[in-house]
């Protein structure tokens, strides 16, 4: 546990100086490895995204609207969706796929590259693993979360207007107005700023645990799988904490 | 034991260790070891399984730091050196890893072009001209496209070759460059690496225990030992001197036999019962 902390923090001190310092000396971000990441970690995960803020849009509505529709509340179910949406839910639900989906990934390709001597062969290169395969990975990360989250709102908010439309006939513009109405500019801030949070969280635990594997092909079933849990529950600490911080 | 080894080279060396000790916990992998590596030697580490042969390497090309001891590269300690000396440093290594280690998320040809791309200023015409160079001085012209995991293991540690040599350092080292490989690819890549580093006059330092490779391109071998003498010098010289060595566990290695006493100089042990666990003196594994 003490070990894995070190090499975490370690991981994190290594990266703040190539992010912040390296550049400013000569070695700056690689930006056609950045672009590579980019369209890896976050644009092949849309469609999976999509199908996930889509579903929960759906089940969001139905859920509220069987609720509501008790106290005869129903026209309140585009403000539920859409500030559940901002505020907790796709943040969340978008961090959850890119860990399964992107995370676990980039641990079993670094530890595939550390028990396959590659990333000691970019040390032995003179090219610094951390500019050439951390770097890009992380800017790609913090980029694209928001970004995936900003994009699972807006198929989130269309799938509560499918129930809204369909099942409880309201009209567009009333589903519209009434989900904006619901949600102020700081609640889709501080949902930015969750999904920000969740992605140096995913991406510094994915890569930590990467680069420290050892054991060969068993070796990096366990780290990819440690990667995952680990990054979950970071997550979801992080985001009671960012929760009770700006909505408690 | 003198620390350089007989009718070295008159020069200054090119790699010199002094007294270098690594311990593992309480496991003591180098004990003590000392010599001097002079410009165009091909100088070869053999040993036994285990005996810090990989970890000597690795302490000469900098990514392990000794528990003691002192080593020398180009004249400046590298055991002290800060990080971005030691990246300068290594702009001059080639390195040849057991597994290749080619980059599996690019071709053979970006592979064999990455140290050229980092480290020089070439434009990519250039660039494109020297890795096809250096790719058809290792025969595989025509395969640059490929990606490592579409190519044979042959192919795989020529491809490593050309990338090692692709900026004609004056220094290469490789870790077991044929393991793996057949009797034929085997000659066939150890015909390569010296070929090709005597044209560019690089000094090679190889860790390996094919005895057929040790004795086709050392110049000068030293052997490490296992058992009591773990991680110590027990022999070294040219390939003549090592074949006349009379250490029995010297002459047990050379010769690839079962039973005698190699990394053990008193005999208390077998280097086979080392390798088994205890299995063949228990008669596990013995014939009847």
């Amino acid at each position: 546990m003490m070990t894995a902390l070190r090499q975490y923090f370690e991981v994190c001190g290594e990266l703040l100086y190539w992010l912040f310092v390296a550049p400013f000396r000569g070695k700056p971000w690689r930006l056609g490895h950045t672009f590579a990441q980019i369209v890896r970690i976050g644009v092949h995960a849309v469609p999976m995204s999509a199908l996930t803020a889509l579903t929960i849009g759906v089940v969001l509505a139905m859920q509220s609207a069987a609720q509501l529709a008790k106290l005869g509340a129903t026209m309140y179910v585009p403000g539920l969706v859409s500030s559940s949406l901002v505020r907790e839910l796709a943040p969340l639900i978008t961090a959850v796929i890119v860990i399964g989906r992107s995370g676990s990934a980039v641990t079993a390709e670094l530890g595939t590259m550390k028990v396959s001597e590659e990333i000691e062969a970019l040390e032995v290169m003179a090219i610094p693993p951390m500019s050439w395969l951390i770097v890009p990975r992380f800017l790609a990360m913090v980029i694209m979360m928001p970004l995936l989250t900003v994009f699972g709102i807006y198929v989130g908010l269309a799938g509560g207007w499918l129930i809204s439309h369909f099942s409880l006939h309201m009209n567009t513009a009333y589903y519209v107005n009434h989900a904006l109405q619901y949600v102020e500019l700081r609640d889709v801030g501080i949902g930015m700023l969750k999904s920000g949070v969740f992605g140096v969280l995913v991406v510094t635990i994915a890569c930590s645990i990467g680069l420290n594997v050892s054991g060969g092909a068993e070796g990096v079933g366990l780290a990819t799988t440690r990667s995952v849990v680990v990054s979950l529950l970071g997550v979801f600490i992080a985001n009671a904490i960012l929760t009770a911080l700006f909505f408690f | 034991m003198s620390s350089q080894l007989p009718n070295a080279p008159a020069g200054e060396p090119i790699i010199e260790v002094d007294s270098l000790v690594r311990h593992f916990g309480s496991q003591t992998v180098l004990n003590g070891v000392s010599f001097k590596i002079y410009a165009g030697d091909t100088f070869v580490i053999m040993g036994g399984s285990g005996c810090g042969k990989s970890t000597l390497l690795r302490h000469l090309i900098g990514t392990e730091k000794p528990t003691s001891g002192s080593i020398k590269v180009f004249g400046r300690e590298i055991t002290t050196m800060r990080h971005g000396e030691m990246q300068k440093l290594r702009g001059r290594y080639g390195m040849l890893f057991q597994s290749g280690a080619l980059l599996q998320s690019l071709t053979v040809a970006e592979n064999v072009a990455l140290p050229l791309v980092e480290h020089t200023k070439l434009d990519a015409g250039l660039i494109d001209t020297v890795v096809k160079m250096k790719l058809e001085q290792v025969g595989l012209t025509g395969h640059g496209h490929k990606k490592p995991s579409e190519i044979s293991g042959g192919m795989k540690k020529r491809a490593a070759l050309a990338r090692a040599l692709a900026l004609d350092p004056p220094l290469v080292f490789s870790d077991e460059p044929t393991a793996g490989l057949d009797p034929i690819m085997t000659a066939v890549v150890d015909e390569l690496t010296q070929r090709l580093t005597q044209k560019i006059g690089a000094t090679v330092v190889v860790v390996t225990h094919d005895m057929n490779s040790v004795f086709r391109i050392g110049t000068r071998i030293i052997m490490l030992g296992t058992g009591a003498q773990q991680g110590k010098i027990i022999a070294q010289g040219t390939p003549e001197e090592i074949r006349a060595n009379p250490n029995p566990a010297v002459q047990q290695f050379i010769n690839g036999e079962a039973e005698g006493d190699a990394g053990d100089d008193s005999g208390g042990h077998l280097y086979r019962d080392s390798l088994l666990g205890g299995h063949a003196r228990t008669g596990l594994l013995s014939k009847s």
